[in-house]
């Protein structure tokens, strides 16, 4: 005889679990870290650089980088002199809380100010995998259109910092920023919005700003 | 791709509940899938199959439950659903509003021997 056993579980939680654990040994080691998300070809590398070399002179910096295969991203950040670790998705369109977890021991954390992620350049599937960090931040584009709120809702509304890079073409695209901004407000109203250019350089004051003031609340907290 | 792991969790949370339970075999599972979940049926379906060989969940029917993602607006309580071009109210045009359903992603029950 067939009976029904009521189970209500959510499905994301083995792996939110596992961002639980690697949120706890970063928070213990006093090790902010920062998930960088964004479609291919975005500014993703480019942006983490420039933030890397505003930061290096303050904080002890450290990075992991996902990638399908290569080693490219990863090379281009251990070249600005900051330990880093290149892990190899195998295919795999994200990174999640298990790839980080073991990641994280290649890493001298209680030594490490500031941990630094750049995920799998892809809008749909790191929306859904928790890593454990303290913050997540999207880095979108001018070229990829004003609309992408709409279409990956999910990601805009899993993020707690917004950069809109190359804005520098904005007279040469389409974008309608006003419709971009309506789009972002409604998935996460009040969220935390900067407009840069990580070839010209404008912008990133702002976000520098921003940015230090997190890192260094979390550190006193974590200090105190 | 990315409902690989998500199937392996989905039958590690099964195959607890039917053990708990003192089932023999486990034929069919309900699962509740919002619209913003990102996950796409056939794709659990593919893994599903290839998963839960050799288990007592072996070959068990999958019933998906799609919710549809729907919004409210703060200012004028309206609801309505994602369209996929539009997010503000389209009653007032407030950008204030919020998600209230479209990103679950649970199993909800199973039906076991």
């Amino acid at each position: 005889m067939t009976r029904k056993v009521p189970v209500v579980e959510n499905i994301f939680k083995a792996n939110d679990q596992l961002a639980q654990a690697n949120r706890n040994l970063l928070d213990q080691t006093r090790t902010f870290a920062i998930n960088f998300m964004a479609s291919p070809g975005a500014g993703k590398t480019s942006v983490i650089l420039r933030t890397i070399e505003a930061l290096k002179d303050k904080y002890r910096l450290a990075g992991i980088d996902g990638d399908l295969a290569s080693t490219l991203d990863a090379d281009r950040i251990a070249a600005t002199g900051i330990p880093a670790v290149q892990i190899n998705t195998g295919g795999t369109c994200h990174l999640d809380a298990v790839m980080v977890q073991n990641a994280l021991p290649k890493i001298d954390l209680p030594n490490i100010d500031v941990f630094i992620i750049e995920n799998v350049g892809n809008l749909i599937c790191p929306a859904n995998f928790a890593l454990g960090v303290h913050i997540n931040v999207l880095v979108a584009s001018v070229p990829e259109g004003d609309d992408k709120p709409y279409k990956y809702p999910t990601m805009y509304r899993g993020v707690q910092a917004l950069l809109l890079n190359k804005v520098d073409l904005l007279p040469y695209f389409d974008f309608d920023l006003d419709y971009f901004r309506k789009g972002v407000e409604a998935l996460n109203p009040g969220l935390a919005f900067f407009p840069v250019s990580a070839k010209t350089g404008e912008g990133f004051g702002e976000w520098f700003a921003w940015l230090q003031g997190q890192i260094d609340a979390f550190l006193q907290t974590a200090n105190g | 791709m990315h409902e690989l792991p998500f199937v392996e969790s989905i039958l590690k949370i099964t195959l607890e509940h039917a053990e708990k339970a003192g089932a023999q075999r486990v034929v069919a599972l309900d699962l509740v899938i919002g619209q913003m979940s990102s996950i796409v049926d056939d794709s659990v379906q593919f893994y599903w199959g290839i998963l839960s060989k050799g288990t007592i969940a072996e070959g068990a029917e999958l019933r998906f439950q799609r919710i549809p993602a729907v919004y409210r607006c703060w200012d004028c309580g309206h609801t309505y659903p994602l369209d996929g071009q539009h997010l503000a109210c389209p009653k007032c045009g407030s950008v204030r509003v919020q998600l209230i359903q479209g990103d679950e992603f649970r199993l909800e029950s199973i039906d076991i021997e």
